[in-house]
């Protein structure tokens, strides 16, 4: 019942992805941050095996470093993305990770992209993707409202769109988004978007 | 194959390790390099042997990034630099990747340290030709350390050190010369240390400058020159009041 949906604006990519951290019936924990920030300028949503996905994403971030260590300069995103698909793909016929990626990042001389990597080493340089059960009503969503060039508030708007068509129809629906952005200024943290807080320490009687 | 099983590193009848010893006059026929630890900033400075004119020198950059909060000097065979800084690095990132905590400058210098001396007890090899000067900030107290480690594999924290060109000599300089130091203050001490064996200007001296809060700067010819300019007036003063004494009793 995993989400991760993302969408590419004026300047700007975004990726949200849902909070929850599921094992069978029982929910771990709902705030698990699920868009790893690769490095001052990518963000990396990623959605799948709990294991495989903290494992493999985190890889690929210290190589990401690595590069950049290494040769005074860092990667592009379209060089990333096919460093992390060419990883996928080496591993899929003997020991595959079971994670699907979105891949924003912003470029000093290109400007912001969006790579769709999924488990079996697809790739894609896309506008707007999703994954998961969500992708179901993401993707109709962004086909309906998404055009190029939008603003961010045009996009958050867009992506509380989506997040409410997912909570809405979703049968196990996430309680819990986050949304990050990355821009010319760098990726962050957008917002939090949080339909079930963990409980707040008890107060002391 | 079974002919370069032969170790080049074995015992002389007095028990010296004569390959680790001519590693070590590499190191002296190096560039001249120098660390200084301050409470709160650390600065590395290496000298630059003229560069031939249509030499691009920003390909030569001699004080290196390891991590965000490591930065390393050496003096000595540069190609054997390049191969451990990369292992350094690949070690920094595998040691974040294994226990998500980055390195401390002890664990990264005993990691250097004990590479060059595997190359000091190993078949068909010979032992890396440098010297380094390993800096940074200990991730969680955020101490600063200076480290040098030797072809030997030996190494040890220093509050400051020289190593390669006419290292006695700045090491001398800095025993006598040396205090705590904070900010611009261990930046001119770097600086008057190397000028002691390096001829004065911004563009034979490479500075860097770690600081807890902005990594790693490497300061450009404009302002070396700057303090190199303050450091000789500094010096003329001194030269001046020492020639006229005063007259009050």
């Amino acid at each position: 019942m995993e989400c991760v949906f993302g969408l590419v604006g004026d300047g700007f990519a975004l990726v949200a992805a849902d909070t929850s951290a599921v094992h069978s019936i029982l929910v771990h924990k709902s705030n698990e941050d699920k868009v790893m920030i690769l490095d001052s300028h990518k963000l990396l949503g990623a959605s799948g095996e709990a294991g495989d996905r903290v494992q493999f994403t985190e890889y690929i971030q210290k190589n990401v470093h690595l590069y950049e260590f290494r040769n005074g300069i860092p990667l592009t995103t379209a060089a990333a993305a096919n460093f992390t698909r060419g990883e996928l793909a080496t591993a899929l016929r003997k020991n595959p990770y079971s994670v699907n990626i979105l891949l924003a990042g912003y470029d000093k001389d290109i400007g912001p992209s969006l790579y769709y990597i999924d488990y079996i080493s697809t790739l894609h340089k896309v506008d707007k993707g999703a994954f998961g059960y969500g992708s179901y009503f993401c993707l109709s969503m962004m086909d309906r409202h998404y055009h190029s060039g939008m603003s961010v508030e045009e996009a958050i708007k867009l992506v509380d769109q989506c997040i409410m068509e997912i909570r809405s129809r979703l049968v196990v629906a996430p309680p819990n988004f986050v949304i990050k952005i990355v821009d010319k200024d760098g990726a962050r943290e957008y917002a939090w978007r949080e339909s079930i807080k963990d409980t707040a320490e008890v107060s002391a009687a | 194959m079974a002919r370069y099983d032969r170790a080049i590193t074995v015992f002389s009848p007095d028990g010296h390790l004569f390959q680790v010893e001519y590693a070590l006059e590499a190191v002296r026929k190096g560039n001249a390099a120098v660390g200084v630890r301050g409470t709160d900033t650390i600065v590395l400075g290496v000298e630059k042997k003229s560069t031939p004119k249509l030499q691009d020198s920003r390909s030569v950059r001699k004080i290196v990034s390891l991590d965000t909060h490591i930065a390393l000097a050496c003096a000595g065979l540069k190609a054997d630099a390049r191969v451990l800084i990369n292992r350094a690095r690949i070690e920094c990132q595998s040691h974040r990747l294994t226990v998500e905590d980055p390195v401390t400058v002890e664990y990264i210098t005993r990691y250097i340290a004990g590479l060059q001396q595997k190359y000091t007890q190993s078949g068909g090899v010979r032992p890396f030709g440098l010297s380094t000067l390993i800096v940074g900030f200990d991730p969680y107290t955020g101490v600063p350390a200076l480290y040098q480690t030797d072809p030997s594999g030996t190494f040890s924290a220093w509050k400051a050190n020289a190593t390669g060109r006419n290292s006695n000599s700045m090491r001398e300089f800095l025993e006598k010369n040396y205090k705590e130091t904070s900010g611009q203050e261990t930046v001119k001490l770097a600086i008057r240390t190397l000028l002691e064996v390096v001829e004065s200007g911004g563009k034979n001296i490479e500075i860097a400058v770690m600081t807890k809060e902005h990594g790693l700067r490497q300061l450009d010819e404009a302002e070396i020159d700057a303090i190199v300019a303050e450091i000789e007036a500094e010096k003329a003063a001194a030269e001046a009041a020492k020639k006229t004494p005063s007259k009050d009793t």
